[in-house]
């Protein structure tokens, strides 16, 4: 079997009108319905959807491991032409490891933290081979350096937890292909890691399509990440691909109205708040047993029609002189997609006022007792963690202020020094014209600590699931004094829920009774209880989906109009802040490194760690172009950061020894606009822009 | 927003929730089993005077074997012991006192054991360290040995006998309720409630604590069995209640010197003991195999 299958030159995988559902207590749920795809040797195809479409379980389906309570139901899967119904058991886990590998999201989750690396590589291809050990290690250790990791002899030799979480994905990677697979499927594989990495770990992956000729499945929610990695997308809704075809058809031709959705969700560039607001998907993704008739997207479609629609029965229909590109919509020839552009929730223009918050070079050092013996000896027992170092920048009313950076550059730390759960060790933080920097929050008096209120991440963990929503509100209200009286605060609950458009019923409701979207409203609601001048948005919408997520980007908007609210909107999602904020602070290691207005940020020049920021984003958008950076080596240790300049072990712009022994100056290109970097101002106005639209790039440079 | 009339939200008692939740339980049939042992037992004990066929401690003919007549024309269905009392009615009446003291001693090793848990897990730092280590000096001594140590110095009765089980078992509740605060204490809504200026015991009591219940509601029940063997070993070792009362612990240690005579005379009141063990243990079982599903 083996020799024939290798030498198959078919569609290496045909899935053909598959079905899955899992069968629960509730009964049978139907997680994928009708799924076609054929995947060419060398291709790659996306598959591209909200969380709950059903993504993943195609792939499980794939390997055909779908679990106790999942099954096949109809349809079948050809692997290189046979029927995969037909393989036994042994042929099936032959299969697995040796034809067909998988890659998931969490690194950590698929190696072993008790075996070295190279013991758990090695194990690929004694298992599935009949070669000697030190073959099995020459194999391992060539496959680590074909996915560029440095220094493989050292990464053999330690475990799991000695890399980072990009290097691990990168070993998942190497394992994944030493058995060298006819077919790779790839979970989210970059969404737990940074976007320096990302931007890493998705060239390495275009390159293994080349060196390996391997074929690709890719499932992403990211648009942006397709673009960059497959060559077919499948875009998948609950459960149904409503439309699949190459990528540059869908991406730029879309004919399905939940596609088109998706794109006016994502703040691609030219997006604004002001001019080009994102436009929501308005309702929720419908739960699976619970799908209407029909058109599964047809109560959140605009082009809905009764009788039409809500038919059963609906098949793919393909667009003529496009072939491979189906789609899932009866109505799609009636639609007129050029002049199709529906409103969505502008921000309108808004003026700063005064400022509301001064931050003046306030430092965070968290101290590390050492208690080793060499310690002890050299009388170094006490370290410090410098979290946050002379942060310094100002925020004005109705003004939204950007921190940007990647984890671990002190961007959680410098929340909890603005909310008052950590005390600043130097500088000063100015709000409403009192220094706060030294009071813990039992020490501000309810006015203070209800005009500076933060919204959370998790939209999973900001609510207490013991509690009803309304009683959560209802007990902020009460804490910041806003009201007293009984009624007056129900009252006040009522309103709150109006404000992030709620339904008032909400208030007797339970977390776990509402969507993600949802809760990440409730935690809104909560945070503008005490009328606060100030609010911390720490990566509000990072867990939402996209379409979710436009909604509550647009939500918080416009709040912040109404209430003339400044917003400290800390973000790792570039697209995103650009879109909204007004000022943009960039953070390295506890540094700001560039921080002025927003376009001044995104234009050059820039500090050369913005510059890879930004070439390291997927931007779902064919006429972009992009410069390529990818950066080198790891984050560096807060206990143990470089000297001079902190970016220097990384940066592609390094100029020299004077990097590392002296702290960069911070240079003002244009008043405002401050960049610490030793490169000089003929070098800085010398930076060409990162990301450049098509139209714009066709006029060659002056140069 | 116009002036439309507040609809006010309904709240659903706590008490409520957690009769809904535990109500679940009928999804599982080992969860079900090991209920129905524990309502027959709490039934017998309240109707104890209308199932017992003789007074407790009515003395008769000694050693009889079951089944065997009374002067009076009854039937000692589980035999008699030494002084001729019937063994069922000793049973019947027996079980009153192990479900009064039982749950009692547990509720108060909970009493107990969840603030310094919330504490030690909450705070952490010093008071972790210390709370802790006390924790560990407790546990580090052998059960047995710090019942007889507490029990012989402050006498055996009923109200002793919790006070001895709440010393013992409320380091081992602490170290539960330490673990799942630790956990807890990084949720967002925990760092809500801080940036919001709480006070730390209305965080640990409102935030955190009912947040715990699940995991601490299945402890209970296999606490509650621990107590029931507890408390008839006690009995055994003769710390237990003062005679005459019937104590199933002290029936079998009584009983079991007759082995000679008829060896299934101390069989019934182990009977006993173990059957409602192990209620609690498949009730316990049930709860978690419910919880775990989504």
């Amino acid at each position: 079997m083996d020799s024939q299958a290798k030498s198959f030159d078919g569609p290496v995988l045909e899935c053909r009108d598959l079905c899955i559902s899992y069968f629960t207590r509730a009964g049978e749920i139907p997680a994928v319905i009708d799924f076609n795809m054929t995947l060419e040797q060398g291709g790659s195809i996306g598959l591209v959807g909200e969380s709950g479409c059903g993504k993943s379980t195609v792939a499980m389906a794939i390997m055909r491991y779908l679990g106790g309570n999942g099954a096949i139901v109809g349809g079948q899967v050809f692997y290189k032409g046979r029927d995969m119904a037909t393989f036994s058991e042994e042929e099936l886990r032959q299969l697995r490891g040796n034809e067909i590998a998988m890659v998931y999201q969490e690194p950590m989750a698929s190696l072993n933290p008790s075996m070295t690396l190279g013991r758990q590589l090695m194990e690929v291809p004694l298992c599935h081979e009949n070669i000697s050990e030190e073959e099995a290690y020459k194999r391992a250790r060539q496959m680590l350096a074909d996915v560029n990791l440095p220094d493989p002899d050292r990464i053999m030799s330690v475990y799991p937890h000695q890399i980072s979480g990009g290097q691990q994905q990168r070993v998942v990677i190497a394992m994944a292909l030493l058995s060298n697979p006819s077919l790779l499927l790839l979970d989210e594989p970059t969404t737990a890691l940074d976007v320096t990495v990302e931007a890493g770990i998705i060239e390495l992956i275009g390159q293994i399509a080349e060196k390996f000729n391997t074929s690709m499945v890719y499932i992403s929610h990211n648009l942006g990440l397709i673009l960059e990695t497959c060559d077919r997308v499948n875009v998948m809704y609950s459960g149904v691909v409503v439309e699949s075809g190459t990528v540059t058809e869908v991406f730029d031709h879309m004919r399905h109205p939940y596609t088109k959705g998706l794109f006016g969700c994502i703040p691609l560039p030219g997006a604004s708040k002001t001019a080009r607001p994102l436009v929501p998907i308005r309702g929720q993704l419908p739960l699976p047993h619970q799908r209407p008739p029909g058109c599964y997207f047809g109560p959140r479609c605009d082009f809905f029609q009764k009788g039409v629609c809500d038919r059963e029965g609906l098949g793919m229909t393909s667009v003529p002189n496009e072939p491979g590109h189906d789609v899932r919509c009866r109505r799609w020839q009636e639609i007129d997609w050029d002049s199709y552009h529906p409103e969505g929730v502008g921000a309108g223009e808004m003026e700063p006022g005064e400022v509301v918050l001064s931050i003046d070079d306030m430092k965070k050092y968290y101290e590390l007792t050492d208690n080793s013996i060499a310690a002890l000896i050299s009388g170094k027992r006490v370290r410090y963690v410098k979290a946050n170092e002379s942060i310094s920048f100002d925020a004005r009313s109705c003004q939204t202020v950007a921190i940007v950076g990647e984890s671990g550059c002190g961007k959680s730390t410098f929340a909890k020094v603005l909310m008052g759960l950590e005390t600043a060790t130097d500088g000063k933080v100015v709000f409403n014209g009192k220094d706060i920097s030294q009071e813990e929050v039992q020490k501000r008096t309810p006015e203070q600590i209800g005009s500076m209120q933060m919204v959370f991440q998790n939209p999973f963990d900001t609510l207490n699931p013991s509690h009803t929503v309304g009683s959560q509100l209802a007990r902020v209200i009460r804490k910041f004094g806003v009201e007293k009286n009984k009624d007056r605060i129900e009252q006040r609950v009522m309103e709150l829920l109006d404000l992030v458009k709620l339904p008032r019923e909400f208030a007797r409701r339970r977390p776990r009774q509402l969507s993600g979207g949802q809760k990440q409203r409730v935690g809104i609601a909560r945070a503008f209880a005490g009328n606060p001048t100030t609010v911390v948005a720490d990566e509000p919408v990072s867990a939402l989906d996209v379409s979710v997520q436009a909604a509550v980007t647009g939500l918080l908007m416009d709040i912040q109009k109404t209430y003339r609210t400044t917003l400290i909107f800390i973000s790792h999602d570039l697209s995103l802040v650009r879109y909204l904020a007004d000022r943009v602070v960039v953070m390295y290691l506890g540094h700001i490194v560039e921080q002025g207005t927003t376009d001044e940020v995104f234009a050059p020049p820039y500090h050369p760690y913005t510059e890879a920021l930004l070439s390291a984003v997927p931007i779902a958008d064919t006429s972009v172009e992009k410069t390529r950076i990818i950066l080198e080596g790891n984050l560096p240790s807060v206990t143990n950061p470089p000297s001079g300049c902190v970016f220097n072990t990384r940066c592609p712009r390094k100029i020299g020894e004077i990097c590392e022994t002296q702290d960069p100056p911070v240079v003002e290109p244009t008043p405002g606009h401050q960049i610490a970097c030793h490169l000089s101002r003929e070098e800085l106005a010398r930076m060409k822009p990162v990301i450049v639209m098509a139209e714009e790039a066709s006029p060659p440079a002056a140069e | 927003m116009t002036d439309q009339a507040v609809s006010v939200p309904r709240r659903e008692s706590p008490m409520l929730r957690v009769v809904k939740g535990l109500a679940l339980i009928r999804e599982s049939p080992v969860g079900m089993t090991g209920l129905a042992i524990i309502v027959f037992w709490v039934l017998v004990a309240i109707f104890a005077p209308l199932l017992a066929p003789f007074p407790p401690n009515q003395p008769g003919l000694p050693l009889q074997p079951a089944g065997g007549a009374a002067l009076d024309g009854g039937i000692y269905w589980l035999g008699t012991d030494q002084l001729g009392r019937d063994t069922l009615s000793r049973i019947i009446y027996g079980s009153r006192q192990v479900l009064l003291y039982a749950p009692l001693a547990t509720f108060c090793a909970y009493l107990v054991g969840i603030p310094m848990g919330l504490a030690a897990g909450y705070r952490r730092g010093l008071v972790d360290d210390i709370l802790s280590f006390i924790a560990n000096v407790i546990l580090s001594f052998p059960v047995l040995v710090l019942y007889i140590i507490i029990i012989a110095t402050i006498g055996a009765s009923g109200i002793n006998i919790v006070i001895a089980v709440t010393f013992a078992s409320a380091p081992g509740v602490m170290r539960i309720v330490r673990g799942l605060v630790l956990d807890l204490r990084n949720r967002e809504y925990v760092f809500a409630a801080e940036t919001r200026g709480e006070t730390p015991w209305r965080i640990m009591l409102v935030e955190i604590l009912p947040n715990a219940r699940g995991p601490l509601i299945v402890d209970a029940c296999l606490r509650l069995g621990y107590v029931v063997i507890t408390i008839g070993t006690l009995g055994f070792l003769g710390l237990g209640l003062p005679p005459p009362d019937p104590d199933w612990g002290k029936m079998v240690s009584e009983l079991r010197q007759f082995a000679i005579v008829d060896p299934l005379l101390a069989v019934y009141p182990c009977i006993a003991i173990s059957s409602l063990v192990l209620g609690f243990n498949l009730l316990a079982d049930g709860l978690r195999e419910v919880s775990l599903r989504d």
